[in-house]
């Protein structure tokens, strides 16, 4: 899991150079031959980068949906950012975010 | 010694109750004296008390152990349950309640009988509910037990609290000498007598029992935290309500002070039926959040950014966490600063969580900012609803969605529109203002055909919009001039106008030639057709200019390259707009001394040909208004298509305010043809001279030559019909004027009205490129504030 985010990362950073703003970055079909997920990407503008990593056993969600998650992911992370308090890079505490991650989640699930 | 298995409650209050007795901190032996005077306090029969010393143990080891300290006080509550001392019946009672115990002061001791009831029933629920007030360090020592605990010590502190707060008083420092009450918990406690649990309770119990269990024992820590919160930070003694209650410094006295204060306080507090709202700031706490907002933020309706709102609660000593998690509840807008509401509601939080009160996991709403204006963007909290305390976690803490008011809902996106509006540079960079900011810009920009746009644009706009304004006024003030020239060349141009969008963006940029040189030589000479091209102008930059811009009328600005700013904007090479806008400084700009006999000869002869030209080529070529002849310029565009049309126009818009109306008028004529030009030139020069006015002898001149230029270039743009159309009404006037008589005087006349036209079409040309130029600094302006805003996570 991991190495497939890593590959994925660098994936995306060879992305980068076209286009910055890359916010449909689905990066699908990471598909290893014995464990069936996926994992998506997604990059905001200020290189943060989220990780997706979806079981397929559930029925592969659609594109619109994991891109509205990760726009939701977006929004929640831009409000944690907003506070003066948070240090960029420290684990996130916010409970509003985790519960709106949590929420993403059960929905999906 | 049997084993002692307590609840949860108890082992959270028996926890808290040692501490407070552990005055040497040894979190071993609580002090004998300390606990005599708890025991004393839980008002047992002196005999009941060495009975139960005796049974916990502690008279044979001499000292109260953890364990017995514990056992001593299931047996008290055994004792005031009325149960009988034994030592099974430490584990044998079930659902006791934990031990009261009662201040010695009277008041507390009348409040003890309704607060031991309703205690005993809340202290159940104390797991839930926020303990009171004072969490003096015993509660915050991070152990669950604040609950159950804090009542206790908050009593106990309440009781010595007043005996000591004269000596204790110490007076309020500033935030900067903020402590945290937890952080002595022991050696806070020592300072106060024991006998305090008390009389805290009594205020706790009195409030309590006036309101729901739940929400009582909210209610009824409301006011002491607020007030004790208060007195830690506050360095102003609050109101009378708090009575003796001074906002002082951090310290452990404070706390202190604060309870004693708090007990009034909470008697008042239960008087005055506020133990429902346990958020509610009161006046004095609201009072002392502002002054404090005033140290940070002078201005009561701006904002504390970010860094500075830091700096101030990291004073207060909450762990980051804590502080982190306030900002979240409080930041209502996240826009990663406070406003005034904003502001006030993460102090009452600080203040409370100083007290012991748990953070609550919503922003309860007496504490949500309200919208006041949506127009004042920078107040967007207004003072706080007052309801009761949330405990439900339930959801984050305000999000702009759901669980707010529909007026909060609003709000948010209000306010940050609003906020973009006016504190656009000062918001700090978060996306949703960025974008918002985008979107603000392109409603900003009315553009609508008619009507003279006053693009609402941020300040770097401003300037513009004045400019525009400017131009528009001064194409009115020109229009009265020329009633002829211009009743002609409006319908014509109105007509064009609306035929095609395109116009637009010539438009304004005839405008704003027309308009400048109207400033600047004959204000009156413009025409309608600058107002109407101004119209078009007006919207059409500022359509450009914000990002989703409007769908630009003229996407094919041909004549009127300069008018064309849309283009300009919306075209990210802008060569097309360079061809655009060198279009209408081509025709305007004319070298016009040499020119100036030219267009004169040639009016006569270019309105004879104008007229041609204008009947087909306000269709084909939607050119700046400034050039009556349409036609000649498709010509010369057909023939010049590509030649250096940028670098002539921009020359034009120079010359334009100097040539203006006689050059375009004699020029387009001589644009239309290349063989024409040079007639009509000369025709339009002599046609000049012939009018007499030796001034227009070189504009005609000069007119000719940029005629050509700007042929070449407008038709290549999509001309401004407008201006087309202005320019055959021009022509077509002048056409038969020199036809029909003869053209001494005709002529003349006709080149007069030619140049003067010409004029006013450079004159648009100019205010055009004018506007164009400030469209394209604004948005140069919006580009480099929004890179600035990125900057900041380039190093993520």
């Amino acid at each position: 899991m991991v190495h497939t985010s890593l590959d994925v990362v660098d994936e995306k950073i060879s992305a980068m150079g076209k286009a910055l703003v890359d916010q449909r970055e689905l990066y699908l079909g990471l598909l290893y031959p014995t464990e069936d997920y996926k994992v998506y990407g997604y990059v905001t503008n200020s290189k943060v980068k989220f990780v997706m990593v979806v079981d397929s056993s559930n029925t592969a969600l659609r594109d619109n949906e994991i891109r509205s998650m990760f726009r939701k992911l977006h929004n929640s992370y831009t409000d944690v950012m907003c506070n003066p308090f948070y240090n960029p890079g420290d684990r996130i505490h916010s409970r509003a975010f985790d519960s709106m991650v949590t929420s993403m989640m059960i929905q999906v699930c | 010694m049997e084993g002692l298995t307590l609840s949860d409650a108890e082992q959270k209050y028996y926890s808290d109750l040692f501490s407070y007795c552990d005055i040497e901190s040894t979190k071993k032996v609580a002090a004998n004296g300390r606990v005599l005077e708890l025991f004393r306090a839980a008002q047992l029969p002196n005999d009941v008390v060495l009975q139960i010393m005796e049974l916990c143990g502690a008279t044979r080891l001499g000292y109260f152990g953890r364990s017995q300290f514990y056992i001593a006080l299931k047996l008290v509550a055994v004792a005031q349950s009325g149960f009988p001392l034994r030592v099974e019946s430490i584990n044998t009672v079930k659902d006791l309640p934990l031990p009261r115990f009662v201040a010695s002061k009277n008041e507390q001791e009348s409040r003890h009988a309704a607060s031991y009831s309703s205690d005993s029933e809340n202290q159940g629920s104390y797991s839930g509910v926020i303990p009171p007030p004072p969490g003096r360090g015993q509660v915050k020592k991070g152990s669950v037990s604040h609950d159950t605990v804090q009542p206790r010590t908050s009593a106990d502190q309440q009781e010595p609290a007043s005996p000591v707060v004269s000596p204790q008083q110490s007076p309020p420092t500033s935030p900067h000498t903020w402590r945290k009450h937890s952080r002595h918990p022991s050696g806070g406690n020592s300072e106060r007598p024991l006998a305090g649990p008390g009389p805290f309770w009594s205020p706790f119990g009195e409030a309590q029992s006036g309101s729901s269990a739940g929400d009582a024992v909210w209610s009824g820590h409301s006011p002491p935290p607020p007030q004790e919160t208060w007195v830690s930070f506050a360095d102003t003694p609050p109101t009378s309500t708090l009575l003796t209650m001074h906002p002082a410094s951090v310290q452990d006295q404070t706390t202190v002070r604060t309870v004693a204060s708090a007990t009034a306080a909470n008697e008042i507090r239960r008087q005055s039926s506020s133990y429902d709202d346990p958020w509610k700031i009161t006046d004095e706490q609201r009072q002392y959040y502002v002054n404090q907002f005033k140290t940070i933020q002078p201005d009561l309706n701006g904002f504390i950014p970010g860094s500075a709102a830091k700096e101030f609660f990291t004073k207060s000593k909450l762990p980051i966490l804590e502080l982190s998690h306030i900002w979240e509840l409080s930041d209502f807008d996240k826009d990663g600063a406070l406003t005034l509401d904003e502001f006030c509601a993460a102090f009452h939080l600080v203040v409370a969580r100083k007290n012991g009160y748990d953070l609550p996991e919503k922003l309860p709403e007496s504490l949500m900012p309200k919208l006041i204006d949506l127009e004042d963007s920078a107040d967007v909290g207004d003072q706080p609803g007052e309801v009761g305390y949330s405990g439900s976690p339930a959801e984050a803490p305000p999000s702009k969605s759901p669980s707010m008011p529909s007026l909060n809902q609003t709000w948010p996106e209000l306010n940050q529109s609003s906020e973009q509006w006016e504190t656009f540079s000062e918001r700090s960079s978060s996306s949703q203002t960025l974008t918002q900011f985008d979107s603000n810009i392109a409603p900003a920009d009315p553009d609508t055909a008619i009507v003279h746009p006053v693009p609402i644009r941020m300040t770097p706009s401003k300037i513009h919009m004045q400019e525009m304004e400017l131009k528009r006024t001064g194409s009115d003030h020109t229009n009265p001039t020329s009633p002829l020239l211009v009743k002609t060349s409006d319908l014509s141009e109105e007509s064009k106008i609306n035929s095609s969008v395109k116009f637009a963006s010539g438009n304004t940029v005839a405008d704003g030639y027309s308009s400048s040189d109207s400033f600047t030589s004959d204000p009156e000479q413009i025409g309608n057709n600058v107002t109407h091209q101004r119209s078009h102008s007006g919207t059409s930059p500022d359509n450009t200019a914000p990002p989703p811009p409007p769908p630009r009328p003229q996407p094919s600005h041909s004549r009127s390259s300069s008018l064309d700013m849309n283009r300009t904007f919306a075209v990210t090479t802008g060569q097309q707009q360079a061809g655009v806008v060198a279009h209408p400084p081509a025709v305007p700009p004319r070298p016009q001394p040499s020119q100036a006999p030219g267009p004169v000869v040639h009016r006569p002869v270019d309105a004879d040909g104008l007229i041609t030209h204008t009947s087909t080529s306000p269709q084909q070529i939607p050119e700046q208004p400034n050039f009556a002849d349409f036609s000649q310029f498709e010509v010369f565009a057909a023939s010049n298509v590509n030649e250096e049309q940028d670098d002539e126009a921009e020359k034009h818009p120079e010359v334009l305010p100097v040539e203006k109306a006689s050059d375009p008028a004699s020029s387009l004529r001589v644009a239309k043809t290349d063989s024409k030009i040079e007639e009509k030139t000369a025709a339009s020069v002599p046609a000049n001279v012939s009018k007499g006015t030796t001034p227009l002898a070189p504009p005609p001149k000069p007119v000719r030559r940029r005629l050509k230029s700007e042929d070449e270039l407008r038709p290549e743009v999509d001309e401004h019909t407008q201006k087309t159309g202005v320019l055959a009404a021009v022509l077509a006037s002048q056409p038969s004027i020199p036809r029909s008589v003869g053209k001494d005087k005709k002529a003349i006349q006709a080149s007069i009205r030619r140049n003067k036209e010409t004029n006013t079409v450079l004159a648009r040309l100019n205010s055009e490129l004018q506007q164009q130029l400030k469209d394209v600094l604004e948005e140069r302006i919006s580009l480099e504030v929004q890179l600035e805003q990125l900057r900041p996570f380039s190093h993520l």
